[in-house]
C-alpha cells in the first residue's frame, strides 16, 4: 500500500484506520449515553422538572440540531465501517473449525457485538419514532413518556433494549481505549473496570426508567 | 513399552483433517490410536499412528514439526477447538497425552484462515508472516565491526518488554484462535520488539506502516479485541503489544 500524501485514505481503508473510527465514533455514542441518561434521570425529581430539562434542553436552538447532525453521521459512520468489518471478518475464515472453544478471552458483550449492534440500530429507529419524531403539541414530553411506558409491553422491550446497550458498551468501551492505543498494562485493567461500570449505569440508569415511571412516581 | 490396561497407557479415537493436497477438498477421518503412553507428546503419539499406518500401507497424516520443545513454532494445529490444545502456555509438541482420558475423542484441526492455505493435511503454508515480516519487521544497520554491546543504553524495563515480544515463534496459533483470523498480535510483537528498542526506532513509522499495510493485503481479518490470541498463544504474549502497534500506526500517520 503507498501512504505518503494520501495518508488519510489509507488510512481509511487500513484495518486500524477503520477500527479508529469504530472507537472514536462508539466513544462519542458513550459520552451521548450518559449525557442522555444525566438529563433523562431528571425525570425523578418530577414531573416538572422533567418537562423544563426538555424545554431548557431545546431553546439551545442550533446547538441541538448541530449535535444531532453530528450523532446521525457519527451513527452512519459506525453502521457502515461495522458492517464492512463484520463481512471482512467473515470472508478471513471461508473454512470454518468442526469444532471451535472459547480460550477464555471472549465475554457476553465481545461475541454478540455485531448482533447488539444491528439491534440497538432498529431500536434508535423506533426509539426515535416514538419520542423525537412524536406529535408534541397537545402533549407534554412527560405525558407522552408516561403514556408509551404504560404499555408493558413497550416497557419490557424497552429494558431488554437496555440491557442489550449495556451489553454492547461492556465490549466497546474497553475496546476503543484498547484500538486508541492508549491502553498498557497499568492502564488496561482500569478501562474494562470503567467500561462495565459504565455499562452497568446505563442498563440499569436506562432500564430502571420505566419501571420508576410506572410503579414509584 | 507399556500396554493398554496398563494406567499409563490410554486409547484414544482421533478425528483427523485429511486433504491431499492445496486445491483438493478435504474431509475428517477417524482413526484408533491405541496404547498411547501417558508419556508421550500429542506429535510422538501421531508418530505412533503414522507408523501403523505406514505398515498397512496408508498415507500417514502430514503435520508440521521441527524442533519439538515449544521454540521454532512449526507445530500446532486445534486439538479439541482449542490452538496448541487445551494448555496454557505451550506449543503442540509440548501437550502431554496425560492430559487425555482413556476412550476420548480428539479432533484435530489445521488453523483455518484465508491467509494460510493446507498444503497437505494439517501441513500449512505460513509464508504470508515471512511476507509481512520482509515488509519491515527488520532494522537496517551497515555492516562493519561490531558496535560495542553497551554503547546504546537500554532501559532495563524496555528491555523485557522487547524480548517479551521478540518471544513470538510465528507459530499462528494467534490467527487460528482470533474468531476473525486476525494476525493484530503477531504483527503487534513484532512491531513491538523493534521499537521499544533505541536501534528500532529510526524506522519505526515506515515499519509500523509497511507492515500493517502488508497484513491487511494479505486478507487477515481485523482485530475486535476479543483477546483469544492472547489466551492461546504459547509464549503468552500480551495484546498490549497490539495497543503499542496502534500507537505505532496513529504516531506514523500524524507525525
Amino acid at each position: 500500500m503507498q501512504w505518503g500524501l494520501n495518508w488519510f485514505i489509507c488510512t481509511l481503508r487500513s484495518s486500524i484506520g477503520k477500527k479508529l473510527i469504530m472507537a472514536l465514533t462508539g466513544l462519542g455514542f458513550c459520552i451521548f449515553l450518559i449525557a442522555h441518561l444525566a438529563g433523562n434521570l431528571t425525570i425523578c425529581a418530577g414531573e416538572d422538572a422533567f418537562n423544563s430539562y426538555s424545554e431548557r434542553l431545546h431553546a439551545l436552538g442550533p446547538l441541538v440540531i448541530l449535535t444531532e447532525i453530528g450523532l446521525l453521521f457519527f451513527a452512519v459512520t459506525h453502521v457502515f465501517i461495522g458492517a464492512y468489518l463484520f463481512y471482512e471478518n467473515f470472508r478471513a475464515r471461508p473454512e470454518k473449525y468442526l469444532i471451535k472453544k472459547n480460550a477464555g478471552g471472549r465475554t457476553i458483550g465481545s461475541v454478540t457485538m455485531p448482533y447488539t449492534g444491528l439491534f440497538i440500530l432498529l431500536f434508535i429507529v423506533l426509539h426515535l419514532v416514538d419520542f423525537h419524531f412524536v406529535e408534541k403539541t397537545d402533549q407534554t414530553i412527560y405525558q407522552i413518556v408516561l403514556e408509551t411506558f404504560s404499555n408493558p409491553g413497550y416497557a419490557f422491550f424497552y429494558i431488554v433494549s437496555m440491557i442489550i446497550v449495556a451489553i454492547h458498551v461492556s465490549h466497546g468501551f474497553w475496546s476503543a481505549f484498547q484500538t486508541l492505543g492508549v491502553s498498557n498494562s497499568g492502564y488496561m485493567s482500569l478501562f474494562r473496570v470503567m467500561g462495565i461500570v459504565i455499562s452497568l449505569a446505563v442498563g440499569f440508569g436506562f432500564g430502571l426508567l420505566p419501571i420508576y415511571i410506572s410503579f414509584i412516581s | 513399552m507399556t500396554k493398554a490396561g496398563n494406567k499409563s497407557c490410554i486409547n484414544l479415537k482421533l478425528k483427523v483433517w485429511r486433504q491431499k493436497g492445496p486445491d483438493v477438498k478435504g474431509r475428517f477421518e477417524t482413526y484408533k490410536a491405541r496404547d498411547v503412553s501417558t508419556n508421550m507428546s500429542f506429535l510422538e503419539m501421531l508418530d505412533v499412528v503414522n507408523e501403523e499406518m505406514i505398515l498397512s500401507g496408508k498415507d500417514p497424516i502430514a503435520f508440521d514439526h521441527d524442533c519439538r520443545e515449544g521454540i521454532c513454532g512449526a507445530c500446532g494445529t486445534m486439538v479439541n477447538g482449542r490452538a496448541h490444545g487445551p494448555e496454557k502456555g505451550t506449543t503442540l509438541c509440548q501437550l502431554h497425552m496425560r492430559h487425555f482420558s482413556n476412550g476420548d475423542t480428539v479432533i484435530i484441526e489445521p488453523w483455518r484462515s484465508r491467509a494460510f492455505k493446507v498444503v497437505k493435511d494439517l501441513v500449512l503454508d505460513r509464508s504470508v508472516f515471512d511476507k509481512i515480516i520482509q515488509a519491515g519487521g527488520y532494522i537496517s544497520v551497515n555492516t562493519g565491526g561490531a558496535p560495542d554491546g553497551n554503547a546504546i543504553p537500554v532501559p532495563q524495563e524496555s528491555a523485557e518488554k522487547a524480548m517479551d515480544a521478540a518471544a513470538c515463534i510465528g507459530c499462528g496459533a494467534c490467527v487460528a484462535a482470533c474468531p476473525n483470523a486476525s494476525a493484530m498480535l503477531f504483527v503487534g510483537a513484532k512491531v513491538s520488539q523493534f521499537t521499544l528498542l533505541p536501534q528500532g526506532l529510526p524506522e519505526a513509522k515506515k515499519r509500523a506502516l509497511a507492515m500493517i499495510g502488508k497484513m491487511d493485503e494479505l486478507g487477515f481479518g481485523n482485530c475486535t479485541n476479543e483477546t483469544e490470541c492472547e489466551k492461546e498463544c504459547p509464549k503468552e504474549i500480551s495484546i498490549e503489544n497490539i495497543a503499542r502497534m496502534n500507537r505505532e500506526f496513529l504516531k506514523a500517520g500524524l507525525s
